[in-house]
């Protein structure tokens, strides 16, 4: 791997649920649970699992969106989780966040020209009104806009536009991290595909590095450098993207990417089911938190909870009897 | 060739709105044999849905209308059926599942009592004789402990299991037609591949047919004999499913196909995807030539001019394109 650009060392969050007169803490949901990975300068990180695993939290409390309750996040040789709120707002300039649902992240009171340029006024990087300007028109050509898109609203626009809107006003303060939450997930598939591409061109114009979370696997693998997958609040596996794909070695990992439907009627593969739901966060199973679910549990998966551990080069598994 | 369950013939049905006349569907013709599924693709506003609910006349009307066409049930019209009669073909022998199912349970009501109700507009039995039923469904459908959960309210159970629950409710009546709209949409691909298998099941076990409605290549792929594909309104393709993956015919067809990144590809991994450029084209005033023509590569005058009609290109193979 190149060099470490991002550093997340045994995050959690805990949400506390809260009940009774007096509401007090009576439960708490283990969002995140011990979370530890790098992401390398100009690669992709992608971060899988199904809902509820914890990905999307994961990637909020990296830009301190939500608190972690704790844990380190290095960037850049310091630790996220302590710095004050003007360091954190000079921060953001490197760390920017693309969110799933391009109806939901745009204010639908402002231009486009504004959505775009409102970061670049926050951070003082226009020093005219001329600048700003040209540097908008810049951003919206950069992700496939037109010039008289500028003073458009964001309902004027189909999906996949509003998506490249969201791109370039993330864009627009130059950052060196792109958390991308699900950015395809909302749109069909002929634009998906215009969309990913456009993620990948950009990377190799401007470097970006991109932690990308999603579910779908395919879409993972096709965009992603390395995976990490994730199951009730741990990262269960790491590996380089081809490696997951050739020899899944977590029970977990392996019936997820068999479950994934694919699109040749020729291909017949063998499906392991895995039975039943995710277990509820609140009260996740005792030891490896997949062990009511997985295939070749013993007795003791219930009282160890096994690291992550380097298995190949590169191919990291927490799991007693894999790898 | 088996005989034809239910044939749609140039059915058009048209929503009245403030900005004019939507032509949701505007022309489709689609049959499915008795025992097969069929699979109807295409993408968000391409009419898959109003096909399906036309077909059991869940539009409101108004703003819907059904401007033209037949749609044959065993050789009868239901466009002029009665409210009444359409009652009983709804109870007795086509049923609907939703994408979403918490939004098509009654909350206020337990699952068993739901499906008693269905039992009991079926046949003459007791309230108690239905629950047992009601139970017996549940245990069909693979749900835990059936007896107990009959008495359990839809928030009760997770969105697997609600989407078990529709199915029960929805094959209580032993339907000849299955008609499901995205039913795993919302699910997680592990509970997706569950679902798909119960329904596979189900419909050898009871011998129905089923109209699967999708947006998913992958899915079509694994548990379709045929497939229709449709784009703003109208039937692009239709073919056995190994011919629609073999030899697409259609460049929209192609597109799709070519847009879904692969997890089992191993060599073409870092290839680009090959998205389709632009959008759909609105319903309001659609194209008068074929309406794929402002986005296709290989589009001729004659494309604009006028709308290609489906002509057989191969056994059970049929496409609307001039090429």
């Amino acid at each position: 791997m190149s060099e470490t650009l991002l550093s997340v060392r045994n995050l959690k969050k805990h949400f506390a649920i809260s009940g009774g007169v007096f509401a007090r803490e009576v439960d708490r949901v283990h969002a995140v649970d011990g979370v530890s990975f790098d992401i390398g300068k100009g690669e992709t990180l992608g971060l899988v699992g199904e809902s509820g695993c914890g990905k999307s939290t994961t990637g909020r409390c990296i830009l301190r969106l939500i608190e972690p309750s704790s844990g380190e996040v290095w960037f850049q040789g310091a630790d996220i989780t302590r710095l004050g709120p003007e360091a954190l707002r000079a921060l953001r300039r490197d760390m920017q966040i693309i969110f799933q649902d391009p109806y939901a992240s745009l204010n639908p009171r402002l231009t486009v020209g504004a959505i775009v340029g409102e970061a670049l006024q926050i951070h003082g990087l226009a020093r005219s009104r001329k600048a700003l300007e040209e540097r908008v028109l810049e951003l919206l050509e950069t992700v496939g806009l037109q010039a008289d898109h500028m003073g458009r609203f964001p309902h004027e626009f189909s999906g996949g536009q509003r998506q490249r809107i969201g791109i370039a006003r993330a864009l627009a303060v130059d950052p060196k991290l792109v958390i991308c939450d699900e950015p395809v997930s909302a749109l069909d598939v002929s634009i998906q595909a215009q969309v990913i591409n456009l993620l990948e061109d950009l990377q190799e114009k401007f470097g970006l590095t991109y932690l990308f979370i999603a579910h779908d696997l395919s879409v993972v693998e096709h965009i992603s450098t390395r995976i990490a997958v994730m199951y009730l609040g741990r990262v269960v596996e790491i590996a380089p993207a081809r490696d997951l794909y050739d020899t899944p070695l977590h029970p977990y990992s392996e019936a997820l990417l068999s479950a994934v439907p694919i699109p040749d009627p020729t291909v017949k593969r063998k499906r392991i089911m895995l039975q039943g739901d995710v277990p509820n966060p609140i009260r996740p199973p005792s030891g490896c938190h997949f062990h009511t679910r997985c295939p070749i549990a013993r007795p003791d998966c219930s009282e160890r909870s096994p690291e992550l551990r380097e298995s190949r080069p590169g191919h990291w598994v927490a799991c007693h009897y894999r790898g | 060739m088996a005989e034809k369950l239910l044939d749609i013939r140039g059915l058009k049905t048209w929503f009245k709105t403030d900005d004019g006349v939507v032509r949701a569907v505007d022309g489709v013709d689609l049959h499915i044999e008795r025992g097969e599924t069929l699979g109807v693709v295409g993408e968000s506003g391409c009419g898959k849905t109003v096909t399906a609910r036309s077909v059991l006349k869940l539009i409101d009307m108004p703003p819907g209308r059904f401007e033209a066409g037949e749609i044959l049930w065993k050789g009868r019209n239901l466009i002029p059926v009665s409210a009444e009669e359409m009652d009983k073909i709804r109870a007795r022998e086509i049923a609907i599942i939703f994408q979403e199912p918490m939004t098509s349970l009654n909350p206020v009501y337990t699952v068993g009592d739901q499906i008693a109700e269905v039992l009991r507009q079926h046949e003459k039995i007791s309230r108690r004789q239905a629950i047992e039923g009601a139970a017996e469904m549940l245990r069909l459908v693979n749900i835990p402990n059936p007896g107990k959960r009959v008495h359990d309210y839809p928030h009760q159970f997770s969105g697997g299991m609600r989407q078990r629950v529709m199915i029960a409710m929805a094959l209580s009546c032993k339907p000849q037609l299955l008609i499901a709209d995205e039913p795993t949409t919302a699910l997680d691909v592990t509970i997706q591949a569950q679902i798909l298998e119960l329904m596979q099941e189900m419909k050898d076990r009871l011998g129905m047919s089923i109209m699967l409605i999708t947006h998913a290549m992958g899915v079509v792929a694994e548990t379709c004999q045929r497939v229709v594909v449709m784009y703003a309104g109208r039937v692009v393709e239709e073919a056995p499913v190994e011919a629609l993956f073999g030899n697409p015919r259609h460049p929209y067809t192609q597109g799709l196909i070519r847009s879904i990144p692969r997890v089992d590809r191993g060599a073409a991994h870092k290839e680009r995807l090959e998205a389709i450029p632009g959008s759909v084209p609105s319903l309001l005033s659609p194209p008068v030539g074929c309406r794929f023509a402002a986005r296709c590569k290989y589009a001729m005058d004659i494309c604009v001019k006028a709308m290609p009609p489906l002509k057989e290109v191969g056994p059970g193979h049929r496409v609307a394109c001039v090429l």
